[in-house]
Order: C-alpha cells, then structure tokens, then sequence
C-alpha cells in the first residue's frame, strides 16, 4: 500500500481518509462532541451562586430595593408628620426614636432608602447608556471621533468631581433627580474608557470581519456582534457605580445641597450629626443612617466582586 | 485538458490590485503588489504561497474588508470600489461570502448558531418569520452535516470542525455565488480538512458556486482547485492549470512551494529534496519589461521578457521527462 501513495496519488489519499473518516465517524457521532453545556449567562450565573458573601450581599440588597419600593407600606408611621415627642431615645413603637421636631427616625430612614436606590440605580443607568455607546463608537471607528470623543472624556475626568456636582447642583436646584441625572452625567468616562479598550481588540477578531462580510450595518455590529462581547465588565462597572453613586449622594445630602428636608434622605438624616449635641448625647438619630450607609455600600461591593470572579472564572476555564 | 471546451465567463477580474499598508510612511508594507488576475465563473480558483506572501490580503481586499490602495477589482462587471450605497453592498454582501481561517475566532463567542447564521438571513431579509428562521437555519446545518440540535448552542462548545462547518453554513444562508475560503482548512486536523473539504466540493456542485480557495498547503489545493496562482513577496509569480502546475513548475519558487509537500510514504519521504527559494528571483533592476507572461496556454510566469523562451525550452524539458516516467 505505501508504494502505491506517491505525490500523484494524494488524491486517492484523501477519498480514502475521507472513507475511513466517514466509518468511523459518521455524521451523528459528532453530536457527542458537543457538550450539552448553559448559556453564557447561565454559566456565571451557577458560580456567582457559589459565592457565599456574593449572595448574602444580593439578598442585603434586594431586601434594600424592596424596602424602597414598599417604603410607603412598610413604614410604621407618616414620613413628614411630627407623631411623637421631641429628640426622644427609642421607646414604645418609636424603634429608632425620634428626631428633633417629632419624626420617627426608622419611618424616615425607611423612606430615604428609596432615595439611595433611585439615585444609585438611576444614575448607573444614565452613565451606562452614555459611557457604553461612546466608548463603542470610539472604539470602533478610532481615529478622528475617537481622538474627539477621548479628548471630551479626558477633560470631563480632569474636573474636581465634586466641585462640578455641587456648583451644578446649586445651580440646578437640589432635587433627587437633578442629582440623579448630574451624577449620571458626570460618571460616564471611566466606562467609556474601559469599553473602548475592549473594543480596541475585538473589533480585530474574526467574528467582526465576518459580520462585515454577512452585510451587518455599523450599528449591527456594535449593537448585535460587539456589544455581548463587553457586557461583563461593563456590569461589573456599574455595580460599583451603584455603590459610588449611593456614597456621593450621601455626601451631597450631608453638605446639605442633595436631596432637601423633608424628603429624607440618608445623607440628609447623618448629617443632623453636624450639631455637637446630636453626635454625642443621641446616636439614635445619625448612626443608624451611617450603618445602612455602610451597609449598602459594602453589600453592592461584594456582589461587584463576586460578578467579576464569576466572569473572570469564565475566561479561566 | 477539457477545460478549454467550456466557454470561460471571468466572475471575478482584478487588475493591478495595489494593497500598501502604512502607505508613505516608513514602515510601508507592500502587501499586495500589482497582481492581476481572474476568477472564471464556477471554476475553483487556489491561491497559494508562504504567510505573509498577501494571498489573504487579496481574499480580503476582493470581499472589500480593506479599501485598496490602488487597482481594480471587478466582480460580474462591475467595480467594487464603486460600490458605495447601502443597497448595492447588501446586493455585493449577498453575492460573495468568505469562511475564515481560525474556525472559532470566527464565529462570536456571545452568539448561538442560530443567533450566528440567522443573523446573515435578518440582514439580507432572507426569513418573513421566525419559524422561517428557524426551518432554515435548521436545513442549513443538515447541509454542512450538522444535526439542528446544535442551533441553541455556543460556539465553545464545538470542535474545530464542526465550528468551520458552522462558518460555512454561514456562509451558504444567504445564497452566494462565490466564495472566498481564506485559509478555510488550515486550521484543521488532517483527517478534518478531508471532511471538510469534501464537503466544499459536494456544496460547490449543488450550488454553482465559485470559489477561491487561500491556502499554503498545495496538496489540498490541487485536490479541490481547477487552476492555481502561486504568490509570494506580495505578487503573483505563476498562474496554470492545478494539473500543469504539478507537471510542469516552472518558477523556481513554485518548485521549492512543491518541493516542501510531505508525502505519507517514508520511502519517497526520505529521498524528499527540498528546494530552496532564493527571493532575489524575482527582484529584478529594471521592471519595464517585467510581468506575467504567458509561457504556454493558459501558464503564465512572473518574469522578464527575456526569460520566456527559458521557461519554455524548461517547460517542455519538464514535460518529456514526465512522459519518460508515465
């Protein structure tokens, strides 16, 4: 037989591999080769659900969503009313006792969890949309845009943040939605950096000239082909954006230009703490508020991280 | 050879085609170089030479992938550069089609193979339903010899063959005349590349298609190409008949590309010479009489004005001496 395969021969070569080829392995034989595998999702999804600090933090921060969403059921008592007795410590059904004109401290803390939520879920979506699709478009088409696009982000990263938010907040007029949409606006080029980074490489990769090829518009091929691809990090960006977000107007609200009394909000609740007499002789009144804070913010930083080993675990494996 | 009976109709026409890149600057690379060249309607064209010789680079350039620098490419006719308004493209996209080299970077790792192939049928208004979609996407895979069961997976998890036969259902959804195969096989194992390449013959026969098959493995291209053209350095040095090419080579470089094929037999193995190319070949002081000449029918060489009687005296030489030994 080995005589007979010269160089003229190699076409009978490969009819003959092809022969034992389809013996061995016929069609339905290389069904078994693909695993029966989840989606991508799927995937991480199983392995964030490993992470026990990941899920104890998502369940602290349902808990915390639905509070805000049922604020108004939940509360025991009216958010703006004056129901009991002045700078009293807990007593009775006053859980966390009341503040200096007779609110419930609890009722108040209650309602301002609505705020953290709207201002941090919000603006993470404003940010997102603006940071993600600039990031895409700079990435993708580089050159001129993109020298445009990165030169609008390095002058928005080179502000005092806080300067900005405040002159603008001041400006504005401080309601839970001027901070919001400032926020949003203000947040968006680290992101927008981060995506277009990724964007830089998979934009070289085969799937994409493929797309090309198929006929996909521009948009399609950001939206439909490139997008996926840089889903994960931009997720995990944006639940420490959550996070960030929370703490900022947190901060805004104890410099007294966030969200105004007498919506409550939890800044505006800690920063009753700015009197001497609050902070040393009724700690029921701020620490609390400080607590939650904490609370939240930490909860929102571990589901962060247990998203990100999830996905990293996903490139590992 | 019969092929001259059969009335040739060029599909593809690419004249002079220049692709430089950095152009001007210091680092200019010229990876094309005033190649000429065409593809007849239904033949299957091979285009081979070492990496970097710029066979891709033209695969690419001809699909419009990359703006070229200087040339002309038509395809049924018409310049494809001049082909600018969504319509025409989709029109151009819809016609011509390309399976890749590396068979999973080619497919989007986020996208099932439903998602994957119905993607190319979305865009080209191909299905009025999803149940269409559906049907069709399924009838698409059974071709490439996939079952539909695969339709709501990931590429990931794929073999290499498999994911090629995906691009090239791919490839197939949206009808196309011609097919570009960059590399399509090279990726695969051997025993793959048979299947494979097999099943690009039993397609090209169902469909009419034309394919130009990019390779650097001339044993599988002789197996599936009507004519060849060698490159190398960015042009295009001998252009034949897949059968004269392996009777006679003329340039030096197709020799030393021939030369390398590894046979299975350990016999003829062992006695393999490899030819060695030297590049300074086909560098030539004065390029006004430098160009492809035709040798004998249908066999054209990269070369000057004054080496074609060479060639053709070593031509003839060539072929008594196969005829010495059949």
């Amino acid at each position: 037989m080995a005589q007979n395969v010269g160089n003229k021969n190699s076409e009978a070569l490969f009819h003959l591999v092809d022969a034992v080829e389809r013996v061995n392995f016929p069609d339905s034989a290389a069904e078994q080769v693909a695993t029966d595998g989840d989606s991508y999702i799927k995937t991480i999804a199983k392995r964030f659900f490993k992470n026990k600090v990941a899920v104890i933090s998502l369940v602290i921060f349902l808990i915390l969503v639905l509070t805000a969403v049922f604020a108004n059921q939940i509360a025991p008592h009216p958010r703006d009313a004056s129901v009991g007795r002045f700078q009293a410590a807990p007593y009775d059904n006053f859980y966390l006792g009341t503040d200096d004109i007779g609110r419930d401290v609890l009722t108040r803390l209650i309602h301002g969890t609505q705020v953290s939520i709207i201002v941090g879920l919000g603006s993470v979506l404003v940010y997102v949309l603006i940071g993600t699709t600039l990031g895409l478009v700079s990435g993708y088409f580089g050159g001129f845009i993109d020298s445009i696009i990165m030169r609008i982000t390095e002058a928005f990263m080179s502000f005092p943040f806080f300067m900005v938010i405040l002159t603008l907040v001041s400006l504005l007029g401080s309601g839970i939605w001027v901070v919001t949409i400032v926020l949003g606006t203000l947040s968006w080029p680290p992101l927008c950096r981060l995506v277009r980074g990724q964007v830089l490489t998979i934009k070289e990769q085969d799937f994409v000239l493929a797309a090309v090829a198929t006929g996909y518009s521009t948009p399609g091929i950001l939206f439909r082909h490139i997008l996926p691809n840089v889903l994960s990090p931009i997720l995990v960006n944006a639940t420490f954006g959550i996070a960030t977000a929370i703490l900022t107007e947190a901060s805004l609200s104890f410099l007294g230009v966030g969200v105004q009394r007498p919506r409550p909000s939890w800044g505006n609740i800690l920063s009753e703490a700015q009197s001497l007499r609050v902070l040393t002789s009724e700690p029921w009144r701020w620490v609390p508020a400080g607590i939650l804070i904490f609370i939240a913010v930490l909860a929102i930083n571990f589901i962060g991280d247990g998203l990100r080993e999830a996905i990293e675990g996903e490139t590992k494996s | 050879m019969a092929a001259e009976a059969k009335e040739k109709k060029a599909i593809v026409e690419i004249s002079e085609l220049k692709q430089y890149f950095n152009a001007g600057k210091k680092n200019e690379v010229r990876a094309v170089n005033h190649v000429s060249f065409s593809i007849y309607e239904g033949e299957t064209f091979g285009l081979v030479g070492e990496s970097g010789s710029g066979k891709s680079t033209t695969g690419r350039a001809l699909i419009k992938l990359s703006d070229i620098t200087g040339g002309q490419i038509t395809y049924k006719g018409e310049d494809i550069s001049e082909i600018k308004r969504r319509k025409d493209l989709l029109r151009f996209r819809k016609s011509m089609q390309m399976i890749f080299q590396d068979p999973y970077a080619s497919l989007n790792p986020r996208l099932t193979v439903k998602e994957i192939i119905g993607g190319a049928l979305k865009v080209h208004g191909m299905a009025k339903n999803g149940k269409e979609l559906t049907e069709r996407v399924h009838e698409l895979l059974e071709s490439v010899g996939l079952s539909k069961q695969f339709a709501n997976r990931y590429p990931k998890e794929f073999s290499g063959g498999q994911c090629q036969r995906v691009g090239i259902a791919r490839a197939l959804a949206v009808e196309p005349d011609f097919i570009i195969a960059d590399e399509a096989i090279s990726a695969l194992d051997v025993s793959i590349q048979a299947q494979v390449v097999n099943l690009l013959k039993e397609l090209k026969e169902e469909n009419n298609l034309t394919y130009l098959f990019i390779a650097h493995d001339l044993s599988m291209v002789k197996y599936i190409s009507d004519r060849i053209g060698v490159m190398n350095r960015g042009r295009v040095l001998e252009i034949c008949e897949a059968e004269e090419l392996y009777q006679a080579p003329l340039h030096p470089y197709t020799e030393s590309l021939l030369s390398a094929i590894p046979t299975p037999d350990p016999e003829t193995e062992r006695q393999r010479v490899r030819t060695e190319y030297d590049p300074a070949y086909h560098h030539y002081d004065d390029i006004s009489h430098v160009k492809l000449h035709e040798i004998a029918p249908d066999h054209f060489i990269y070369c000057h004005k004054d080496e074609v009687a060479l060639y053709k005296k070593k031509r003839e030489k060539l072929l008594r001496q196969k005829k010495k030994y059949a």
